[in-house]
């Protein structure tokens, strides 16, 4: 029983703990309100159904995320994402014409790079506030995109360029395989390198790491290049997906599920120390939500309502400030 | 001595949770006079200006204003009350027009709104009270820090109800705004008003103040005319000790390495309203001290050679190398460590792990990519949690929950750990507990018998004379002198601070 306690102990401690468990308990909602939810089917050599379209569809989130939780590890913050994500989605497609495939992908990636690197100069070198910084992209992002595009929505038909959205592997949409392999480098890169230990140390203290001889500047630079790439590669998969790019409409408001499944996944908004794994259960937690909301045949009016409902409920679950007034207010009682 | 007391603090106590803040401390002020009020760092001045302007509650004692008691709860009754404080740091809008900030939460009103016309009028007609020209319809950020300054002090002096507190409010300006700032003061003394002066600097307490108070480890000391008591009296009396009493502790016993080869040369280096030129050099395995009361140059002088503020005169040699440019990569590079002085602010990162704390500055050296493997970073983290005796169930735990001692000794690790040639150690056993203090002072002597040149920063000349073969004293952001066995003792180095370089020569003056 000792044990059993001190588990407990250990997983509540876990910041893993709270997106697996809101997860379970939004399955174990479905499971009994709409049995249906989990239904799946073999087509034509594919795997389809929910489960399948919440990972499909949460993929360019998952790696929005990724990317947001260097910068929020930073305590910084990156709102230009999905305008960064039409520019290179827009880019793409009007690459598409001209260029071999592994050309305008490239190009896709880089753009998002430059813009990266454009929000990090803001923000690392010349100390503006993240979120003032990455506004400017935020908002002239959407009209690069349309200078690119030209006003229109660019459509394709290039057959190779739309597998990368809609394609399948080994029977499962291909876009999860990308954000796998985008998941297993962030990964790689903060266990294999130094990079994880000198980006919370940074995010930490900054004073105490420039101390220790670490860079922050070229920490935070390096944080945001690798969040325009992510956006850039989430702008490619959006418009594969879709076949055109909509510079208007792609990634809108993507930033916001984004931060929110950061925050989710146990990192703090003050920086320090951050999350992968608990990124991806909240980009997934997030997901799985919307999916849900539409198979429970909401009202289209009333489902911002109900996810806005069940994400307070989950933050405030995970607040430690929110459980320990909730434990004291209960023990004070019991003294009365 | 039969002037009015305006306001008169008796038998204050204080605690904080593990801490004695104040314990039994009177203080009174006179009507128009100037009251200096002096201390060591961790003396307990600022607790009391804080109890006395209902910043903190206080636990004991008695705090009366014009014979009437009174016990502010918050800064805006003792405001109400008349009791006004000018801070360290000038807290106002700099944003805000100067007229704005005079009356900001006051604002004189016509009709429910605000009468900018009367508001301009009297913020004009209060600053030319202080001889102070500026044009106040412009934002308050127009004008320097010492204007601000004054603007803070014109404030206070409007809302006050004949006691006016400032807080060390010279310590952020040159000479020259200095006396112009003692001028108001006299002026406001004459006026009638009561003045408590906080202040590091000793000539500044001279020259303008008509009594001193005294405070040491939060008890009270005494109360002294100012013209009665000499410079080395007051410094005796805010560390505590008497001249004789450690005669007999001598430095002489200890061994100055005079053969070994210069580490660290530092030629003229200085950095302007920071530090005046410097000239330094440190041999193998010394220990050199640096001795000064706050505010001295000390911790700047370390910031230089580490290369966290950037030099604009002199030049730095290390290993016979002169070397251009200084910051803290380069440093590492070429051997040297600092365990800085606030150790929370600028040492550790609160929200690693110690084994994380103690790799960083190693990690930070060898770059990103040559990431130290998971064991190896254990095994260097357990090696010097048992060479430091750090108190820790393991290196896994996070640096926020040891001690303020093992949190020394930590920083200290992740110094060694990259084998370091020189540590700076700024202040390194302030705030830690008896033990750990004798112990982090042993091992500093143990670090130099190895070879490792340290240089030793304290406010604690206890702690210098036992660590250092040789002690440079400063005052004022200027080297007043050095010395170095037989007259390496902590009578000595009080009395060239107190008197400054006049007494002595200018360098190397004595013992060498």
């Amino acid at each position: 029983m000792a044990i059993l306690t001190a588990l407990a102990h250990r997983l509540v401690k876990q910041k893993l703990i709270w997106p697996l468990l809101a997860i379970a308990a939004l399955f174990l909602f479905n499971l009994i309100v709409i049995p249906e939810f989990y239904r799946m089917e073999w087509k034509d050599g594919h795997l389809y159904g929910n489960l399948i379209d919440i990972l499909k569809n949460g993929s360019p989130l998952i790696i929005i995320a990724i990317g947001m939780t260097l910068v929020i590890a930073k305590e910084g913050i990156d709102i230009s994402v999905g305008s960064v994500l039409a520019i290179s989605g827009a880019l793409a497609v009007m690459l598409l014409d001209s260029y071999p495939l592994w050309a305008v992908i490239g190009a896709g990636l880089t753009v998002g790079l430059l813009c990266g690197l454009w929000n990090g100069m803001l923000v690392a070198l010349l100390g503006i506030q993240p979120m003032v910084a990455t506004l400017i992209l935020l908002t002239i992002g959407r009209g690069i995109a349309q200078l690119i595009t030209g006003g229109q929505v660019l459509t394709t038909s290039d057959e190779a360029f739309q597998f990368i959205g809609k394609g399948h592997l080994l029977g499962l949409p291909f876009p999860i395989f990308i954000a796998l392999g985008v998941f297993l480098l962030t990964y790689l890169f903060k266990t294999r390198t130094a990079f994880g230990l000198f980006l919370e140390a940074a995010g930490g203290n900054k004073t105490a790491s420039a101390y220790a001889g670490i860079r922050p500047k070229v920490i935070f630079m390096t944080a945001y290049a690798i969040t325009g790439v992510c956006a850039g590669i989430a702008g490619i998969i959006i418009s594969s997906n879709v076949a055109s790019a909509d510079a208007n409409n792609a990634g809108l408001w993507i930033e916001l599920d984004a931060i929110l499944a950061v925050v989710i996944g146990g990192t703090s908004m003050r920086g320090g120390r951050f999350y992968l794994g608990g990124t991806i259960a909240g980009t997934l937690f997030i997901q799985a939500l919307t999916t849900s909301i539409y198979s429970l045949g909401v009202e289209p009016s009333s489902i911002l309502l109900v996810k806005a409902i069940v994400v307070i409920i989950v933050c405030l679950i995970q607040s430690d400030v929110f459980r320990q007034s909730f434990i004291l207010s209960k023990k004070k009682v019991a003294q009365r | 001595m039969d002037q009015k007391i305006v306001l008169e603090a008796s038998g204050i106590s204080k605690s904080f949770p593990g801490v004695k803040a104040l314990s039994n401390v009177s203080f009174a002020l006179r009507k128009g006079e100037i009251h200096a009020l002096m201390g060591e760092n961790g003396a307990g001045k600022s607790t009391l200006i804080k109890v006395l302007t209902g910043v903190h509650e206080r636990d004991e004692g008695e705090i009366r204003l014009s014979g009437r008691v009174i016990s502010p709860k918050s800064p805006q009754e003792a405001q109400a009350l008349g009791i006004s404080t000018v801070y360290q740091e000038v807290n106002l809008c700099p944003n805000l027009t100067v007229a704005e900030n005079i009356f900001i939460g006051r604002h004189p009103r016509k009709r429910g709104l605000i009468d900018w016309e009367t508001m301009n009028r009297e913020s004009e007609r209060l600053l030319d009270r202080l001889e102070l020209d500026v044009d106040v319809r412009q934002p308050l950020s127009h004008y320097s820090v010492a204007v601000q300054q004054m603007v803070a002090i014109a404030r206070a002096v409007d809302i006050s109800n004949g006691i006016l507190i400032l807080d060390e409010p010279t310590s952020s300006l040159d000479a020259s705004e200095v006396s112009s700032l003692f001028k108001v003061m006299r002026k406001l003394k004459q006026e009638g008003l009561g003045i408590v002066f906080v202040t590091h600097f000793l000539d500044q307490v001279y020259e303008v103040t008509d009594r001193i108070t005294v405070l040491r480890n939060g008890e009270y000391v005494g109360t002294y005319e100012t013209e009665q008591l000499t410079k080395t009296e007051l410094v005796s009396h805010m560390i505590g000790r008497e001249w004789n009493e450690t005669d007999a502790k001598a430095g002489a016993a200890k061994e100055i390495p005079t053969g070994g080869e210069i580490f660290l040369t530092a030629g003229s280096l200085g950095k302007r309203g920071s530090l005046h030129p410097i000239d330094l050099h440190i041999r193998k395995g010394e220990v050199l001290g640096l001795a000064g009361l706050l505010g001295s140059g000390r911790t700047e002088l370390a910031k230089l050679i580490f290369g966290i503020d950037k030099a604009d005169e002199g030049t730095l040699t290390i290993s016979g190398e002169q070397l251009a440019d200084m910051y803290p990569q380069k440093a590492i590079q070429k051997g040297l460590g600092f365990t800085p002085e606030d150790r929370k602010v600028a040492g550790i990162v609160g929200e690693l792990t110690i084994r994380e704390n103690i790799v960083l500055a190693l990690q930070a050296r060898k770059g990103l990519f040559s990431y130290i493997p998971l064991r190896k970073q254990k095994e260097i983290t357990q090696h010097y949690i048992d060479l430091l005796r750090i108190k820790t169930p393991s290196g896994e735990q996070k640096i926020d929950n040891l001690s303020g001692g093992n949190q020394q000794k930590v920083i200290l690790a992740r110094w060694l750990a990259t084998q370091p040639k020189l540590l700076i150690l700024d202040e390194p056993t302030r705030g830690i507990d008896v033990g750990s203090k004798a112990e982090i002072r042993k091992l500093i002597l143990d670090l130099a018998a190895t070879g490792i040149s340290i240089l030793i920063i304290s406010a604690e000349l206890e702690e210098i004379v036992q660590c250092a073969s040789r002690i440079i004293v400063l005052r004022d952001r200027i080297k007043i002198g050095e010395v170095s066995g037989e007259s390496m003792r902590e009578n000595v180095i009080m009395e060239m601070i107190a008197k400054g370089a006049e007494v002595y020569g200018d360098s190397d003056g004595i013992g060498a």
